[in-house]
């Protein structure tokens, strides 16, 4: 048989199944909407959550400009002096009490030093046991400094600095507050890619098409892919929007590779599908198929990622358990592409780690199917 | 056409094991080209895999079986390509239109642009549906949907059509539409191959085989059986089967 024709047949099929995705508006709903909801949910909720921070200070100068400064973070409304500080032995113990979220440091002489050497240091010290929230407390805190410089210059016109020293308490690694965009791309492509396919391979199943299929001179193979190719468009299509919604409407940085960015969204991609494939081949109906999917895939990816929960704070058994979930290597993968701005050369380790698992579970889903028709 | 008394499916000691449970147990029967080969049996007795095994799907434990003269241990393929294939459920897709579901039948067999818009056409010309080309099948009643199944898998003209259980949950009048479109297709030479629960049908079959327990226990003309076994109708034979079994 000719090449066109075979390939004829195949796009034929996928186009079918196209149809079947454009015809079923709760299909699309989960592929179109749930990406640009989340994002925008996750984004918003991030965003606005800051006010009324409780924040201590410890002033080693107490002179004129510190007492403005003070007084200037103070009157912004986002934070809420709760104790003003003497020793440096006080802010352990403030924070552990669990009232504090922050605490500022001036140095010593600070207005001598500032006018004198041109430079004076603040240190901003934020309880990261909550990531987001001590990502936020910092920029905003920063930002104040920054802009307190600022209006300092205009009456000097000289190039004084402040430097803001920053430190974190509990999380030093630090979840950014941008971790939310590879999480949600992470769990967007397990649930269009993984759940959608195996439903859709179980459907046919279901229905009785399967079987018909299975008589025709379609290959095992061919039915595979056919069915699986939709579902790779659509899931590349809601990454990439994902990406952009990140970048246009939460300034989210993208310091590395578009190319390689995409690269390893592909990879993830056909990793996913590897797992959906050997779902379909282990379940008849799309319930069961969906519940497979919601618990071995879904729950696993959203609590052992590190997306929501950071891992290293969970006990050792559940530190292990996430190492075998995908999820888990690609969102380092993608943090380090996206917001480190690495190369492949960083990677490479999860990558390999990532196509291992897409071996296996091809392998194992390939024999099942083999299985089955014998 | 009447049968040339060339086989089309050739089965000699069949066997077929899964495990230590035999479903086939060296089944040995010819199907003519041309004939309607009833294939009838209780449930359990071994009829499925005898169909999955004759349609290439599956491979045999042991003997030789050829259908449309290809072995179904090294020709699956071109086994695929000769014969036509329709199940209880019809196996059409509901949320795809009339039109789009022939198309994507005649599309799986590889026809070509001018075959599939030909036969499509023809097809929907015969069966009537003009009305209701562009319509998803899920608004068709199941009577239209059965004939519409059966003529889709015969588009690529195959040689064998097999038919598993094709008429079940269909009513009286459906039921006899649905045997003269076999009749004819038949006549037109191709081979039938049906399974099926009504003894009724068993007597519009030109030869029946009735299986028991994964053996062969009957076979010929359902005018012979009834005669062989004293019987007024196929129901009495297949019961007196069956309970001879039990």
């Amino acid at each position: 048989m000719h090449n066109t024709i075979k390939m004829k047949r195949f796009l034929g099929f996928v186009k079918k199944e196209f149809y079947h995705i454009f015809r079923d508006y709760r299909t699309l709903l989960v592929l179109f909407g749930m990406p640009i909801v989340q994002v925008l949910l996750f984004g918003f909720a991030i965003n606005t959550d800051l006010k009324d921070a409780r924040i201590a200070i410890l002033d080693n100068s107490k002179d004129e400009m510190t007492r403005k400064l003070t007084q200037k973070i103070i009157s912004s409304g986002y934070f809420l002096l709760k104790e003003n500080l003497t020793t440096t032995t006080e802010i352990e113990k403030s924070f552990q009490s669990g009232k504090l979220k922050e605490v500022i440091i001036f140095q010593e002489d600070f207005e001598k030093k500032y006018l004198k050497d041109g430079k004076a240091s603040v240190q901003i010290i934020a309880d990261a046991s909550d990531p987001n929230n001590a990502n936020l407390l910092v920029n905003y805190t920063s930002a104040i400094i920054n802009n307190f410089q600022m209006e300092l210059m205009r009456e000097q016109k000289v190039p004084y600095q402040i430097i803001p020293e920053v430190r974190l308490r509990y999380n030093p690694e630090m979840k950014s507050v941008f971790m939310f965009v590879p999480g949600i791309i992470t769990i967007l492509l397990m649930l269009v890619c993984a759940m959608m396919t195996s439903i859709s391979i179980a459907r046919e199943k279901e229905l009785g098409t399967m079987e018909v299929l299975l008589v025709s001179p379609l290959k095992p193979l061919q039915i595979i892919t056919g069915k699986v190719i939709p579902y790779v468009l659509l899931s590349f299509i809601n990454a990439v929007t994902i990406i952009l919604l990140g970048k246009w409407v939460f300034g989210m940085p993208m310091t590395g590779s578009y190319f390689l960015l995409l690269f390893v969204v592909i990879v993830f991609i056909i990793m996913v599908l590897s797992l959906g494939i050997f779902i379909s081949t282990v379940s008849n109906n799309q319930m069961t198929a969906m519940l497979i999917s919601m618990v071995g895939l879904l729950l696993p990816t959203i609590l052992l990622s590190g997306f929501v929960f950071p891992t290293e704070n969970m006990p050792l058994i559940l530190q292990w358990l996430s190492y075998i979930v995908p999820a888990k290597w690609f969102i380092i993968i993608l943090k380090t592409v996206m917001l480190k701005g690495l190369g492949l050369s960083y990677i490479w380790k999860e990558l390999l780690i990532l196509i291992g698992m897409i071996l296996f579970f091809l392998m194992l889903g390939m024999k099942k199917f083999k299985i089955r028709l014998e | 056409m009447k049968n040339t008394g060339e086989h089309i499916i050739e089965v000699k000691n069949l066997v077929k094991k899964f495990g230590s449970f035999v479903a086939n147990d060296n089944l040995t029967f010819d199907v003519f080209r041309g004939e309607i080969f009833g294939f009838l049996g209780a449930n359990g007795a071994g009829k499925t895999t005898a169909i999955k095994i004759l349609c290439g799907l599956w491979k045999p434990t042991s003997g030789d079986v050829k259908v449309a003269g290809f072995d179904v241990y090294k020709e699956t393929e071109k086994i695929k390509r000769n014969i036509g294939y329709m199940s209880q459920r019809f196996s059409l897709y509901e949320d795809l239109t009339t039109i789009e579901n022939i198309r994507f039948y005649a599309g799986i067999y590889g026809l070509s642009n001018q075959q599939i818009k030909e036969r499509s056409e023809m097809l929907i010309e015969k069966l009537g549906l003009k009305e209701v080309r562009k319509s998803l099948l899920k608004s068709l009643p199941l009577g239209w949907k059965q004939k519409l199944a059966f003529s889709v898998a015969l588009i690529h003209d195959p040689k064998i059509i097999f038919l598993d259980e094709p008429t079940s949950g269909v009513d009286p009048i459906t039921r006899r539409q649905f045997w003269e479109m076999i009749y004819e297709a038949a006549y037109d030479g191709v081979t039938v191959f049906i399974t099926t629960h009504y003894m009724d049908e068993a007597e519009y079959c030109n030869r029946v085989s009735i299986m028991v327990d994964g053996r062969i226990d009957a076979l010929d003309k359902p005018g012979i059986l009834k005669e062989k076994f004293g019987a007024k109708t196929m129901n009495e034979v297949f019961v007196k089967l069956a309970r001879n079994s039990a």
